[in-house]
């Protein structure tokens, strides 16, 4: 009996002879605004808004002090490369277990890319926003994206990200319309997300 | 624990049980005139929409008719990444798999993704026989798994319940599986969903075992992507030790921008969203970071057989939006159980008899005729899956078939229109460069379609005429 890698390889080789094969080459359209403009971060900003997410824009000066506002009551686990400094917070080492992370309130990252059109926000999981686990089982995510990192729309994103890096896309707080359509923000992912949106380069 | 579709009335006498259901008909006129309507909104956002449709036909096609060589590159680029790569055949040796990699952990338990591709191989039954319990997470899911039910539609699996019905539901099984149901219970959706959060947490904090699909699996990068919206599949996909995902072969795609117009086209089409809450990708382990022991089967289970079909092989690109589901006139008043199968709606009627093959069980052969040919299916798909010409050509199969293989003038007639049909609405370059392709269709498209409509008819009462002579079921069906 043949393996059934060996077997699939020729069913798909058998399936394809004799058909004319012309391969189509993708066009997808690209002719979208290029560079960073004003509106492009209102637009940013009115669309992950429209997710029901809050959003703040402020000046490079007054993060911490925003961020700090943001942050609900408990415990906070930040990444180790987070530029900004949240007092009193938990600097994830990647030791807390699944179970610790659940008992903490909140999670603060930043962000590789902002996406204006869908209001999506992408971690790559670098230092800066840490492993995947940390951004997903606090309650509550404040991130902090900088306006020079916002694009235009989703091929300038897939066109600055890093395929071999781990990607969470976020677009609004986690979200069900599973109960007669009704739409309930909040089933396992953080059900608050709290984006600040900062000039200036860091 | 959930129930089966195999071994279920063929479609006319589904569809007549199943337009009984006021409470069914209701949900469902409800459900889907909803999304159609959220989709026809941010379709309209975006100017560009029908060269993005374009752009995405293009990109799965381009796959498609070089699969054996994309699948070799994804193997290679995956194991590269650190993850380990199986081939299954059909879904015995798939769900063998999965099964021996939990055990190799001594797992008595998996989480869950929402797959259509688990429900099509049933990894949850075949998991239990071997004694190890598989969680939905989804909640749809787990509303339809506690109640040991089948999904009806592909985005809103349990749209066939009420409130009321998931309260009770979650009351009386929860128990059973876990963590119970808060006393205090009400049908407010945003208790249920929080009680749905507490009964899964419990689950995902001490799972070792995750198990996944995949929207789409790039082989150039060796990446695989889940598109969702409730955050269970990053659960899923983050805090288990080991990763199983169950990917259909017809799910690559070459390259990393090829995810560009996917990405663009899914959620607008599926839930009507601009995107998604929740897209996570991965590229085999990234060390201290989420499951440190990847695996990734690779199933064919019908899918080279529908390759192998020069008109059907194009529903092979479906990237299961659902958007035809909503608007086909026949599923909103039949719901999707009627159609026997995972894949319900017209994209069901097409791919269950590619991935089966026609000829040997009536359920299947009645699917083709489970439509009205009207066209909306096409024109909303994203992925532009020319529906109706592949249903007539599936008709002339099926007439085949019964005719023990020896053509019938009018079946082969309509092979024929079929295939004509077909090729004009096919890919062309003229069609990419220029757009004409949809002022085509437009031009061309349902018109073309009155002429097949009085070809023959299977045997018995066809669905279509059932249709007509009671009017879609309003009527009274003596
Ligand atoms: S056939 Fe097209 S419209 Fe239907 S589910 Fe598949 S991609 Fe969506």
């Amino acid at each position: 009996m043949t393996d059934a890698r060996t077997e699939i390889l020729a069913r798909v080789r058998e399936a394809l002879a004799g058909s004319a094969i012309d391969i189509p080459e993708p066009a997808t359209p690209r002719d979208l605004a290029p560079v960073v403009t004003p509106d492009v971060i209102d637009l940013f900003a009115e669309r992950v808004a429209d997710y029901r997410a809050v959003v703040e824009r402020c000046g490079v000066d007054e993060v911490a002090e925003r961020v700090a506002a943001a942050l609900p009551p408990g415990q906070v686990v930040v990444p180790p490369g987070l530029s900004i400094r949240v007092a009193d917070a938990v600097v994830d080492d990647g030791s807390l277990t699944a179970a610790e992370l659940d008992r903490i309130a909140a999670v603060v990252t930043e962000a590789r890319v902002g996406i204006a059109e869908t209001g999506t926000i992408v971690l790559d999981h670098t230092a800066d926003q840490g492993r995947r686990a940390i951004s997903l089982v606090p309650d509550t995510h404040v991130c902090v994206v900088r306006e020079d990192q916002v694009v235009a729309d989703v091929p300038d994103a897939i066109a600055v990200l890093d395929p071999a890096r781990p990607q969470t896309w976020i677009s609004g707080p986690s979200a069900t319309s599973d109960i007669e359509l009704d739409r309930v923000e909040g089933v396992h992912g953080p059900r608050t997300l709290h984006v600040l949106v900062v000039a200036g380069k860091r | 624990m959930s129930g089966t579709f195999v071994g279920m009335p063929a479609f006319p006498t589904a569809a007549r049980e199943a337009l009984a259901d006021s409470q069914l008909r209701h949900n469902l006129a409800h459900a889907t005139g909803t999304i159609r309507a959220k989709r026809a909104r941010v379709v309209a956002e975006v100017e560009d929409w029908e060269e993005l449709r374009l752009a995405g036909a293009a990109v799965k096609e381009r796959a498609l008719l070089d699969l054996d060589t994309q699948l070799v590159r994804l193997e290679e680029t995956l194991t590269a990444n650190g993850a380990t790569v199986h081939w299954a055949r059909d879904a015995a040796e798939a769900n063998a798999i999965v099964a021996s990699i939990a055990k190799a952990h001594d797992a008595q338990e998996v989480v869950k993704v929402k797959s259509m591709v688990t429900q099509e191989i049933g990894l949850n039954e075949a998991l239990a026989a071997d004694g190890i319990a598989a969680w939905e997470t989804d909640l749809a899911e787990l509303i339809v798994q506690l109640g040991d039910d089948l999904p009806s539609h592909i985005l809103v699996p349990a749209i066939h319940r009420n409130r009321a019905e998931i309260r009770e539901i979650f009351r009386s099984r929860m128990a059973a599986a876990g963590r119970p149901a808060p006393i205090d219970l009400t049908d407010e959706p945003a208790v249920l969903a929080a009680a749905a959060r507490e009964h899964l947490r419990e689950k995902f904090l001490r799972a070792k075992v995750g198990v996944s699909g995949a929207n789409f699996a790039v082989a150039e990068t060796g990446t695989l992507v889940v598109v969702e919206s409730e955050g269970n599949g990053r659960m899923c996909l983050t805090l288990p030790e080991v990763l199983v995902s169950v990917v259909g072969i017809e799910k690559v795609v070459s390259r990393w921008e090829d995810l560009d117009p996917l990405l663009r086209l899914l959620p607008r089409s599926s839930t009507g969203e601009r995107m998604n809450p929740y897209t996570s990708t991965w590229s085999g382990i990234t060390p201290g970071d989420g499951p440190q022991e990847v695996h990734v089967v690779l199933l064919d289970n019908g899918r080279t057989r529908a390759l192998a079909d020069e008109v059907g092989r194009q529903a092979l690109r479906c990237i299961r939006c659902s958007a035809c589901l909503n608007v086909c006139p026949v599923y909103e008043r039949t719901g999707g159980h009627a159609y026997g199968s995972v894949y319900p709606g017209p994209i069901g009627a097409i791919l269950n008899p590619l991935l089966k093959g026609v000829g040997h069980d009536d359920q299947i052969d009645s699917l083709p005729y489970a439509s009205s040919l009207c066209g909306a299916c096409f024109e909303v798909c994203p992925v532009r899956i020319d529906i109706p010409s592949v249903l007539v050509d599936q008709r002339a199969q099926v007439v085949d078939a019964h005719r023990g293989g020896v053509p019938k003038p009018e079946g082969a007639a309509m092979k024929g229109a079929a295939y004509v049909l077909g090729r004009s609405r096919r890919l062309s370059a003229l069609e990419r460069l220029t757009g004409l392709g949809m002022r085509f269709a437009r031009r061309f498209g349902p018109s073309a379609w009155t002429g097949a409509r009085d070809l023959p008819e299977a045997p018995e009462e066809s669905f279509r005429a059932w249709w007509q002579r009671t009017d879609g079921g309003r009527k009274d069906d003596a």
